[in-house]
């Protein structure tokens, strides 16, 4: 075959390193609408269930038994089976159909019930759905912090950053787990510099996690991975009921904790039993609703790339976060693992979650560069803060951070990792060095790091796991290292533990420490004007990106030196003979005296009256008051112009050669992209202009085409164009310039 | 706001602590502070929370229509007597092909008399039955 040129483009494109495949139900390679997934049914007898979606109970397995016996309301269940799918999922986005009603029925259906609904809606009506049905009305956000080193002083800097930022969680977790204790302390330690009230975890073996959180290191635990058939279950090394204690265990010592579950991960595990990935999402969710987890994470998370490489992948990931939703659990929404390698597909997908908000957009947004990004690379990472931020402030959403300057950062990195540096020595563990606090303030990535002497560090962090040496502690050598404000939100963070506000659904706290949750901040969302919108001081702050600039600025280098070789004279007379005029605009040479690309307009004058002298002619300057536009300028010019041949020249730049005999929007030759002017090109625009005027035959002038320049310096020319409209005198008739000049010798 | 009256009165604790809000040794919540922990006064176990007060948090999830996270919280109430130890064994215990199904019986028996932890050894003879029906014993 030949080749395409332009295909061979095509497949070069990053999209074509993803992988796509069709379809196979048989091993799980399908999103929703299996050919085995069961029909939604259930069966009640003595308030029990006897079957469930086509199951008897004699027939029902591991998961079917926990999700019969602990996740349906069994009272609301008659009524919920018996209503349509596609009544609820209409209710889904109907904006006067309360949430409290679909959450009290939803509560009875069953995993097929609740596929049937979401089979209903288009992702636009999924994203509806979840602006109305997430549980928190503030959406938030949640960042990693990680790095290859495991260094402690950068991950303080970061998890200050990340805390600065506006991330409400931040969470590590380790390349070696045995440095788990010290990175949780750093992040720890780190966050609360940032910004009191972050909450932190760190992603290890359950058996550790716990004993971190009994320490009062991590203050919530999401690793709590479950799975929609058992044999996944299984190799998963757990049950619904371990888990489901293991959540209480988590609660009694006052953790908060989110299960993790997600498409795709059945069926790369081998266990996907021929059904749906959707459909045994909403088992998982089943699950986690009935073991009492007040949430989850979910969106496929690591998995990612199986859905997305099926048709329908990235609706579907959007159906199992509203699916969380709809069963009144929190969710931290995905958007974490790599998912693509295409830029445009990876932010069309973002924005299933961004536009709606989720109680968390990212359930870890890299606050750290991919490269140390140590859950598995991350979808995003620092490089793309200000492409966020823009997005934010292009919709108006509020996707949980705000931008911060760079003395901010620098800032606040120090102090994160000097507070953790002295709390080291306070604590006697192995020393953090001043260079190497001094490295984690600029760093990038821990290749900017010095090294550590990692055995030490991993014999401390062992002796801290095992001591009885908990966050009290902390706080106790954080205020004998004169640290007092850092032990202060230490101990806050303890209190808050004995009251276990944050156990309830969807709980963060702000800056104050007030927390803000499904029972105290419930999702009001009733359509227009309600429910969470950003606006006044918090809508300030996201827009607030430091490159922006004050539109004043870009007028600074104008009209403060009018012209002075530039002299008005009376109106403007009919000239006769070979001439042309150069016909300027009303503001020309005095309230602006420079065009857009910074050519003084004295200049710009030399140089198109020396390309007129070259060919011998004379010209004639005029100033046109009644317009301000361009061809309207020149033509008014060509009128008065003994050659009937005349330059308009608008005072930002914009020129073009008239004649008189055209139509006013029409030319002989039109200069739209005057940044791209030069002083050369309004001398041969001259010299054109003298050419026409003689009857001689004219090459036109070649300019540099540079299309970005309008997105570049639109700001600027509306600005400029504004204030040559500021003088436009309608009744005024053109009048004579003399401009004291001779043409060189 | 979608609560009732009373949990609305309720929640969050952290602003209506009228003082009867315990740390898990059962001293006031208000004397946690810096001082006391450098005056010997609150120590390690002053980490953590009160099975009262997780009590009163599953109230406040029971009334606020989160009735398997109420649940959930009033055996987190139970288990806030269990010793660390204890909690992490019975959580081995209750993975697959861990143990006997009488192990089980036995450990729920154990929580139940020992800690008067009634729901979590419901939750933990129901799994053994299960386990057994299911093979993962």
């Amino acid at each position: 075959m030949r080749r395409s040129k332009r295909f061979a483009i095509l497949d070069e494109r990053p999209i074509h390193q993803d992988s796509f495949v069709h379809e196979w139900p048989e091993v799980g390679l399908i999103v929703s609408d299996g050919p085995s997934d069961p029909r939604p049914g259930l069966v009640l007898k003595e308030g029990r269930v006897v079957e469930m979606d086509g199951v008897p109970r004699e027939q029902m397995d591991l998961l079917d038994k926990f999700i019969a016996d602990h996740a349906l309301d069994l009272a609301v269940a008659p009524l919920a089976m018996s209503t349509p799918s596609e009544t609820i999922a209409r209710m889904l986005v109907d904006v006067d159909a309360p949430r409290a009603e679909i959450v009290r029925l939803v509560a009875g259906c069953t995993a097929a019930k609740l596929v049937g609904i979401v089979g209903h809606l288009n992702v636009l009506e999924m994203m509806m759905a979840l602006a109305k049905m997430r549980v928190r009305r503030t959406p938030a956000n949640q960042a990693h912090v990680t790095n290859r080193k495991e260094h402690p002083a950068l991950l303080a800097a970061d998890a200050a950053e990340a805390a600065l930022r506006g991330f409400a969680e931040v969470e590590t977790t380790v390349g070696v787990a045995r440095h788990a204790p010290l990175n949780a302390l750093a992040i720890l330690v780190g966050s609360q510099v940032g910004r009191p009230g972050v909450l932190t975890q760190c992603a290890v073996e359950e058996g550790v996690s716990l004993r971190l959180g009994i320490k009062g290191l991590t203050s919530y635990a999401e690793t709590l991975s479950v799975y929609g058939t058992a044999g996944a279950f299984v190799d998963g090394d757990d049950t619904p009921w371990s888990k489901a204690f293991l959540a209480s265990a988590y609660a009694s010592r006052g953790i908060k904790t989110r299960f993790t579950s997600g498409t795709g991960s059945e069926a790369l595990m081998g266990h996907s039993e021929g059904r749906s990935m959707l459909y045994l999402e909403a088992r998982c969710l089943l699950v986690t609703r009935g073991a009492g987890s007040q949430g989850v994470q979910n969106g496929s998370i690591s998995c990612v790339a199986l859905p997305e490489s099926l048709p329908g992948g990235v609706r579907v990931i959007l159906a199992e976060n509203l699916l969380a939703a709809m069963l009144n659990l929190e969710v931290a929404a995905g958007n974490d693992a790599l998912a693509s390698h295409s830029e445009m597909r990876k932010t069309a997908k973002l924005m299933c979650q961004f536009l709606p908000g989720a109680d968390f957009v990212h359930s870890g947004f890299g606050a750290i560069p991919r490269y140390d990004n140590l859950f598995g690379g991350g979808c995003f990472d620092t490089t793309e803060y200000d492409d966020y931020y823009v997005v934010q402030r292009d919709m108006q959403v509020d996707a949980g951070i705000h931008p911060i300057r760079e003395d901010e950062a620098l800032a606040v990195r120090e102090q994160g990792a000097r507070i953790l540096q002295d709390l080291y020595a306070q604590l006697g563990l192995p020393p953090i060095t001043d260079d190497e606090v001094d490295a984690s303030v600029t760093a990038n990535d821990s290749r900017d790091m010095p090294d550590r002497d990692v055995a030490q560090d991993l014999a401390a962090a062992d002796a801290f796991l095992r001591d009885d040496r908990t966050l009290l502690d902390v706080a106790r050598a954080l205020d004998a290292a004169g640290h007092a404000e850092v032990a202060g939100h230490l101990m806050e963070l303890a209190r808050q533990r004995a009251l276990g506000d944050y156990l309830q659904p969807a709980a963060i706290f702000d800056e104050h420490w007030h927390v803000l949750s499904g029972i105290n901040d419930p999702n009001d969302y009733q359509g227009p004007g309600t429910g969470y919108r950003l606006q006044g001081e918090r809508w300030a702050r996201v827009q607030d990106i430091p490159q922006a600039t004050p539109p004043e600025a870009f007028l600074a280098d104008q009209g403060e030196h009018p012209a002075q070789r530039l002299t008005e004279l009376d109106t403007a007379r009919r000239g006769t003979g070979s001439e042309v005029v150069i016909a300027v605009g009303p503001a020309f040479g005095q309230t602006l005296t420079a065009t857009i690309g910074g050519l003084p307009h004295e200049a710009v004058l030399e140089a198109l009256l020396s390309g007129i002298a070259e060919e011998g002619l004379a010209a004639r300057i005029i100033k046109v008051h009644h317009t301000a536009d361009c061809a309207f300028v020149g033509y008014a010019g060509a009128q008065l112009s003994g050659s009937e041949v005349a330059i308009g020249l608008q005072s930002r730049g914009t020129t073009v050669i008239h004649r008189a005999d055209l139509a006013p929007l029409n030319n002989l030759e039109l200069f739209p992209q005057s940044p791209n002017l030069s002083l050369a090109s309004y001398r041969q625009i001259g010299r054109n202009a003298a050419r026409y005027a003689r009857g001689a035959k004219v090459q036109p002038v070649p300019v540099r085409i540079d299309n970005w320049v309008r997105l570049r310096l639109i700001v600027k020319t509306m600005l400029l164009h504004r204030r040559e409209l500021e003088q436009v005198d309608p009744q005024r008739a053109p009048t004579e310039l003399h401009f004291d000049w001779e043409p060189e010798a | 706001m979608s609560t009732s009256e009373g949990t609305g009165d309720q929640y969050p604790l952290g602003k209506h602590d009228d003082g009867t809000i315990r740390t898990p040794t059962g001293r006031p919540l208000k004397d946690l502070d810096l001082d006391a922990l450098c005056a010997g006064e609150m120590g390690t176990d002053d980490l953590g929370i009160h099975a009262d007060t997780l009590n009163r948090q599953a109230e406040i999830a029971q009334e606020a229509g989160f009735p398997q996270l109420a649940t959930n919280l009033r055996r987190a109430a139970e288990l806030t007597r269990v010793p660390h130890e204890t909690v992490l064994a019975v959580y081995e215990a209750l993975r697959p092909y861990r143990v006997t199904h009488e192990r089980l019986l036995a450990l729920a028996d154990e929580l139940e008399e020992t800690y008067g932890a009634a729901e979590n050894a419901a939750l933990i003879r129901e799994a053994a039955q299960v386990y057994q029906e299911q093979g993962l014993l």
